[in-house]
């Protein structure tokens, strides 16, 4: 069973004082999560990724579509028992503190009041914070917070889990830890859902990526496809302090670092290029093929479209507006 | 979700705000009170004859009065959209908590606060009776009658400050549901003009009179301060209205809020 169905989940907003006009936040978003997949949805700041999430969490509400939670509706009350979820820059009631906050959201869903005091230390202990569990939350640094939303979004042991930008304000050390209690969760076998802009944390914890781009869903894929897929180039790393003239007569693209040379030619040049080394007597440090990286995938599908303007809808489908077309017409053009 | 559920959340709401205005000092308004009711007992008991008790009556009531309906006004108007704006709503709706249970919640708080806040003031309202009357009278029965009517009355105006504040800012709330209290306290008044004045002035001063909260009948401090009874066909009416009138007034704030797209 698919974790989350997204069909056609679309939102916009009315924008302006006097004449008001709609403002396209999400396009037409279609989209399937298999259980026990951790999928990243990257894109940009402003792309639609809070949007989604929170149209997901029935904060706000689509102007068109629905989805589907676990096999549920997404507005069915039952699913809100069976999901987490970590806000973007989480803040707390400052007037609790964090082992009264945990207890008080474990009381709101559902956790049973026997054992939920040790579920509530356990999560404490989990993100670290068993230690200024008394504190009140207005003492907590934001690094704090995050790790405390982190707390709160898994305290009752839910089936899917959705974080907003759940790396942002981490020390390098948070980081780490975040990472590794995505990669415990995934061995639990929970679905998460966390949307980020940086790449490094989708390539290291994510099954599949979703780009998503002034509102627009550009492109999904499997991060062990994407990252796997070589160019039919390779990397040569070896000790010298200049470029043979040999390599150069070979098409390569180096640059000197130190006492090392890195180049890169292509792949059937290799031959060629090591017995170049060996000629000039130069030591080989590596050689591997150049893969694409999850960077490639993702800017090649954030590049600024032509045609588009600021509320991330093409200028045909604007003038069509205008013209007052009909709703049919304006759904065909250009997307 | 059963009903048990559904009631122990919203009680758990109200748990949570009524821990807020405990640890945001709202209860330091009792030592204002204290002080104002203490002062004024030991001046009446210098200075006059005969009219103590009905100097401390009028004057604690009318304090208990002022200070929750400020308090009701000021936290009621920020139930909602103080945790808009910080976001805390985020967390507690991505939980199985129903937008109307949360509004429900809020408001239970919140009167829950006061009612915590106006058992004490009507501690301090009995001592000083007993201070300047040195001994209860029958009589003072109704003083609890009308401490009872002024708790109808933030039920009242807590409502109406969730209501305004589901669709508006902070401070035309406060504006709106001040301006009620006012206009709602001159209820009988408006009504008694609407009977004497003939054609629009009329109807209108008639509709206003009997769409405003009828905050004048709540109003016994008065007659409970010449030591006079309240009716009990009043107190069964001022509990219906107050209550009716409060279940509306939540019922139009859960309205536009399940409605409302969180920022």
């Amino acid at each position: 069973m698919a974790a989350i169905e997204i069909l056609d989940l679309e939102k916009s907003y009315l924008v302006g004082f006097w004449r008001k006009r709609p403002k396209l936040a999400l396009r037409p978003l279609r989209l399937t999560i298999e259980e026990g997949e951790v999928f990243g949805f990257l894109g940009p700041n402003g792309a639609g990724k809070t949007t989604t999430l929170k149209l997901l969490m029935g904060l706000v509400f689509p102007t068109a579509g629905t989805a589907r939670i676990l096999g549920m509706d997404m507005d069915d009350p039952r699913v809100k028992a069976q999901i987490g979820f970590l806000p973007e820059q989480p803040y707390f009631y400052d007037h609790l503190s964090a082992r009264e906050l945990l207890n008080y959201y474990a009381q709101l869903s559902g956790v049973p009041a026997k054992g939920r005091s040790a579920r509530v230390e356990q999560m404490l202990a989990r993100v670290g914070l068993s230690d200024s569990a008394g504190m009140q939350l207005r003492k907590f640094s934001k690094g704090m917070l995050q790790r405390l939303g982190l707390a709160q979004a898994i305290l009752h042991d839910p089936k899917l889990v959705f974080l907003d930008e759940p790396m942002s304000g981490l020390d390098p050390m948070g980081r780490r830890e975040v990472r590794d209690l995505i990669q415990q969760l995934q061995h639990e076998g929970k679905t998460v859902f966390f949307s980020t802009h940086i790449l490094s944390d989708a390539e290291a914890l994510c099954d599949r990526v979703g780009v998503i781009h002034q509102g627009e869903l550009r492109g999904v894929g499997a991060v062990a496809e994407l990252t796997s897929q070589t160019q039919g180039k390779v990397e040569i790393i070896f000790c010298s302090q200049t470029v043979p003239a040999g390599l150069t007569g070979l098409g390569a693209e180096a640059r000197v670092s130190g006492d090392m040379v890195n180049a890169v030619l292509q792949e059937e040049q290799q031959d060629a290029a090591l017995e170049v080394l060996r000629r000039e007597r130069l030591k080989l440090i590596s050689l591997t093929p150049v893969r694409s990286s999850l960077e490639e995938y993702y800017v090649a599908r954030t590049r600024p479209t032509e045609g588009r303007n600021e509320d991330g809808r093409n200028e045909e489908e604007g003038r069509n507006e205008e013209e007052g077309r009909s709703e049919e017409s304006r759904k065909g053009v250009g997307v | 979700m059963n009903s048990g559920g559904m009631n122990s959340r919203i009680g758990y709401i109200a748990f949570n705000t009524f821990r807020e205005a405990v640890r945001d000092r709202v209860l330091y308004n009792l030592i204002a009170f204290a002080l104002l009711l203490s002062g004024a007992a030991i001046l009446v008991g210098e200075i006059s004859i005969d009219i103590e008790r009905l100097v401390v009556v009028n004057l604690g009531l009318t304090a208990v009065s002022l200070f929750g309906v400020v308090i009701a006004i000021f936290i009621g108007i920020g139930l909602v959209s103080k945790e808009i704006d910080k976001r805390t709503l985020y967390t507690m709706l991505s939980r199985p908590v129903r937008r109307w249970e949360f509004v429900v919640g809020k408001f239970f708080g919140l009167t829950g606060t006061l009612v915590v806040n106006t058992f004490l003031m009507a501690i301090g309202v009995f001592l000083a009776l007993l201070y300047v009357a040195h001994r209860f009278e029958k009589m003072d029965v109704w003083v609890l009658v009308a401490l009872y009517f002024i708790v109808l009355q933030f039920l009242i105006v807590c409502a109406l400050a969730l209501f305004f504040s589901s669709f508006s800012t902070p401070l035309m709330s406060a504006v709106f549901t001040f301006s009620l209290f006012v206009i709602g306290s001159l209820a009988e008044d408006l009504r008694g003009f609407a009977k004497i004045t003939q054609g629009i002035g009329g109807w209108m001063a008639t509709a206003i009179g009997y769409l405003v909260p009828n905050f004048s009948a709540l109003n016994v401090i008065s007659q409970v301060a010449h030591g006079d009874a309240v009716p009990g066909r009043l107190i069964l009416y001022n509990s219906v209205y107050a209550l009716l009138y409060s279940a509306m007034a939540i019922s139009g704030a859960v309205l536009i809020f399940q409605r409302r797209n969180l920022k």
